[in-house]
């Protein structure tokens, strides 16, 4: 049986590579004795894959991975024995079991959803009033921002430069009502159109004129989203569900 | 205590190579209170994350003071050269991975000096953490540092460092020095005085304590302790028994994949073969066994609280582990089930392990490794390595009839009495091995129609409490010649295109061979050479010869003095007042014998007496066949 599993990543942990996260969960499984699926060859690794690897120093409340388990085990005995083995900072937050159909967890990523905050001192000017973050002002620079008919971003490549248009892979992007201030993010997650909070910010700062300061931003990863049979975004772990429900 | 804090800010974590190393929170590592231990120990492997993790006797002791209700023991290790930089620019003090506070107010601050070449990452630790570098410029505002590990066995040019050493195995002594401490402390003692109670203690030296003379000619005259209930010679600790002490169920289990990403399991310690350049074969003896149920039971346990998909056997020579046929029938078939490997390094290539590594290794032939050390059976019979050219031939055959295709040979160039045929020799046995293969390999069952030898060669290094402690070490200059006398030796040979040659860089050898029998006055050059910026000296990239040559030169300590000099037989070592348990006497007969080239019996064959028979337990006790 495959299963998706639904897991944070959060204080000290951000620090782990994606490679290093994807060991961990073997060694987890393993301490965890769950009969995990292998695959055949001269080396068999557990069959296992990741959604959209998550960048070093962000945490996370809404990462997936999808297992495959020989037997079939209940989904709250693999939570609950996963999280008896794991680090605090990292939770099993749920395991739905996966419909045959489903498609692997990093292909059917359609998009993720952030929140966005400041180190303290490094908020954008355009973000602020009177030196502080600023609900109002920062409505204002998104929505200034977001009227324009293209968001163009330059990525450095390796082959040199290129131009992203990133104005139709931003879904929604707005201020939070959180203390402190942040705003929210929901954008392109999929493996052709991935597009990153740092670029959004980035292209945001410099449609103000402004730069970015060196890691001025905290990121967290809210949520992945797939599309459903009607092309709407639901969480990664809602897949299936709908056609149990009808 | 709030779990989430960490020492580096998000700055500093995001800018640095592998922020992975300096985070902790890995599973298994132990997190206590503070306010709730009387004694907060830190435990350092002065090298980067991923060799400090890999080794097996810092999880060992962090599992010992862990299991101390009173104690609170942490882990630190060196860090790496960016993280470094940043720490020296912004003062920020080494601390714990597990409780991410300043090592300096902790209690004891423990150094594992498993190699030489570490020793000025020794001083890099101590600085960072803000500990005077001198032991005897420090205060009770600072911790206790304590050495331990076979370099301790010559102690001496690192003695200004350290307040204490602990000689010996660590599972035995520390209770009692950690319950010195609580009482000295909780009475008010001077530091003077807690240090002078605990060189009383079996296994402990205070070198702050004890004095040295020299001689004119610049050997030593004289060694003594300044108090008279101080020993005169120190006798290092071993366990009695292996399969009650000690030993980690849950060890540490890092994020980064480290050198050593595996459950090791220790199967014995010692080794009987009794090799002379060998200085573990001596340090460690008796040998002694752990029961093979106890290690079955580890072993099983270990893969549970780790997860680790491997599993090593570690010893100095796993052959001799009089129970591995019964051991690894065991682990073959319960790790089978589990998708688990079995890593085999230390074993004789024969029959047996053959079989075992066909069974653990399943498509995937991997080189085999023999350890001739000498090319000659001339050399190999001087530095008493028993193993001889039929038996190295035997096992290639029955490998190459196995699938195998590809075998490395290692040996040591510069052992006492060397000559041009012994080198030439490494290149004959090269050739052999590779017709052999061409002869026992029929055409058409030719993996890719070749065979691959691979000789590396690394420069000797006579080291203390050795037969070849006495003999003098090769130059620079000769070490170069005598790589090159080998290249020369393999491209003359008929399959000289099957044989790969790999050698070792001759300057770390020689500053090697000075740190390994040098004495006290060594202290003011590593300081100076640390000062010019050495450290990770192990690291060849960042090994600055020409710094500690300056250093040498600047204290007016001539280097050769150490290493090409040959020692009188009545000539006073720096480490004699320390005892590994072998006697001096019996070095001094074996360092005679293999002048004259005569093999000295192993353990199992004969006792040759050589004094390790004093703690009572292991071979020398049991049944000789």
């Amino acid at each position: 049986m495959f299963v998706r599993i639904k897991f944070s990543k959060t204080g000290a942990i951000r620090y782990i590579g994606h490679l290093d996260v994807m060991r961990y969960f073997q060694k987890c499984i393993r301490r965890a004795e769950l009969d995990v699926a292998y695959t055949g060859g001269f080396s068999p690794h557990q069959i296992m894959t990741f959604a959209s690897p998550l960048g070093v120093g962000l945490e996370s409340y809404g990462e997936y991975m999808d297992v495959k388990f020989v037997t079939d085990i209940p989904c709250e005995e693999i939570q609950s024995r996963l999280n008896a083995v794991s680090v605090p900072e990292i939770r099993i937050l749920d395991v739905t079991r996966l419909p045959e159909n489903a498609g692997n967890a990093m292909a059917s990523v359609a998009a993720a959803e952030y929140r966005i905050e400041f180190r303290e001192g490094r908020v954008p000017l355009c973000l602020t009033s009177d030196g502080l973050f600023s609900t109002s002002a920062a409505g204002k620079a998104l929505a200034g921002f977001l009227g324009k008919e293209e968001i163009l971003y330059e990525k450095e490549t390796k082959k040199g430069s290129r131009t992203l248009n990133l104005k139709d892979g931003i879904f929604a992007f707005d201020v939070t009502e959180e203390e402190g201030g942040a705003l929210h993010l929901l954008c392109d997650a999929s493996s052709a159109g991935n597009i990153k909070p740092s670029q959004v910010m980035e292209a945001l700062v410099s449609f103000y004129g402004e730069e970015l300061m060196e890691h001025a931003l905290l990121v967290t990863r809210l949520e992945l989203y797939t599309r459903d049979g009607q092309g709407k975004l639901i969480p990664m772990n809602r897949v299936g569900q709908d056609e149990e429900t009808v | 205590m709030k779990t989430d804090f960490l020492a580096l800010p998000d700055d500093i974590l995001l800018s640095i190579d592998k922020p992975e190393r300096y985070i902790g929170h890995e599973v298994n590592a132990v997190i206590k209170d503070p306010d709730k231990v009387d004694v907060r120990f830190v435990m350092c492997f002065p090298d980067v994350y991923e060799i400090g993790m890999s080794h097996l006797g810092i999880q060992i002791l962090y599992d010992m003071f862990n299991a101390f209700e009173d104690t609170w023991c942490e882990r630190v290790y060196s860090p790496w050269v960016d993280l470094d930089r940043i720490m020296r620019e912004k003062h920020i003090p080494l601390f714990g991975l597990e409780s991410q506070q300043p090592v300096k107010d902790c209690d004891f601050l423990g150094i594992t000096i498993q190699y030489e070449m570490c020793y000025t990452n020794i001083l890099q630790i101590l600085d960072l953490a803000q500990i005077p570098l001198l032991a005897k410029e420090r205060t009770w505002d600072v911790p206790i540092v304590i050495g331990g590990g076979p370099c301790t066995y010559n102690p001496e040019p690192i003695a200004d460092f350290f307040d204490l050493f602990y000689i010996g195995e660590g599972e035995t002594q520390y209770r009692n020095l950690l319950d010195l401490y609580k009482e000295c402390r909780a009475r008010e003692a001077t530091r003077e005085e807690f240090l002078h109670l605990a060189g009383r203690i079996p296994g402990i030296y205070a070198p702050s304590l004890y004095e040295t003379t020299y001689k004119e000619d610049g050997t030593i005259a004289s060694f003594d302790p300044l108090y008279e209930d101080l020993p005169r010679k120190i006798r290092k600790e071993a366990v009695t028994d292996l399969s009650d002490t000690y030993y980690p169920m849950k060890p540490v289990v890092p994020y980064i994949k480290c050198t050593q990403d595996r459950v090791v399991l220790e199967i014995m310690r010692g080794c009987m073969r009794g090799c002379r350049f060998c200085q573990a074969g001596e340090l460690y003896r008796p040998v002694r066994e752990r029961s093979p149920e106890v290690l079955k039971k580890y072993a099983m346990e270990m893969l549970k609280n780790t997860g680790h998909e491997e599993i090593s056997l570690s010893s100095l020579s796993s052959s001799d582990y009089t129970h591995l046929p019964e051991l690894l029938d065991f682990l073959l078939a319960e790790c089978s089930k589990r998708h688990i490997n079995i890593s085999l390094p230390s074993l004789r290539i024969d029959a047996f392990s053959l079989d075992v590594m066909s069974k653990v290794q399943d498509v995937r032939k991997t080189s085999l490794t023999f350890a001739p050390e000498a090319g000659s059976q001339r050399l190999r019979d001087v530095i008493n390595k028993g193993l001889s050219e039929e038996v190295i031939l035997a096992g290639a055959k029955e490998a190459f009839e196995g699938g195998w295709t590809r075998v490395k040979l290692y040996f040591m160039l510069g052992h006492p009495g060397e000559t041009v045929e012994d080198i030439y020799g490494i290149g004959d046995l090269a050739n052999k091995i590779a017709a052999l293969f061409f002869e026992t390999v029929p055409k058409d069952k030719r993996v890719n129609g070749k065979v691959q030898i691979v000789v590396s060669t690394s420069f000797f290094v006579p080291k203390p409490f050795t037969a070849f402690q006495w003999a003098p070490q090769c130059t620079k200059d000769e070490f170069i010649e005598k790589a090159y006398t080998c290249r020369q030796g393999i491209t003359q040979q008929l399959n000289q295109k099957s044989i790969k040659y790999n050698w070792h860089e001759a300057d770390v050898s020689v500053l090697e061979g000075v740190l390994a029998r040098g004495d006290r006055r060594l202290g003011d050059v590593i300081r100076r050479a640390y000062e010019k910026g050495c450290f990770y000296d192990a690291w060849s990239e960042y090994y600055h010869h020409d710094k500690w040559m300056e250093a040498f030169a600047e204290c007016g300590v001539d280097p050769d003095f150490y290493t090409i000099r040959t020692r009188g037989d009545d000539e006073i070592f720096p480490w004699d007042f320390l005892s590994c348990g072998v006697n001096k006497d019996f070095l001094l007969k074996e360092w005679h014998r293999a002048q004259r080239g005569e093999v000295t019996p192993n353990c199992s064959e004969k006792c040759s007496g050589c004094g390790a028979a004093s703690f009572g337990v292991g071979i020398c006790f049991t049944a000789r066949s």
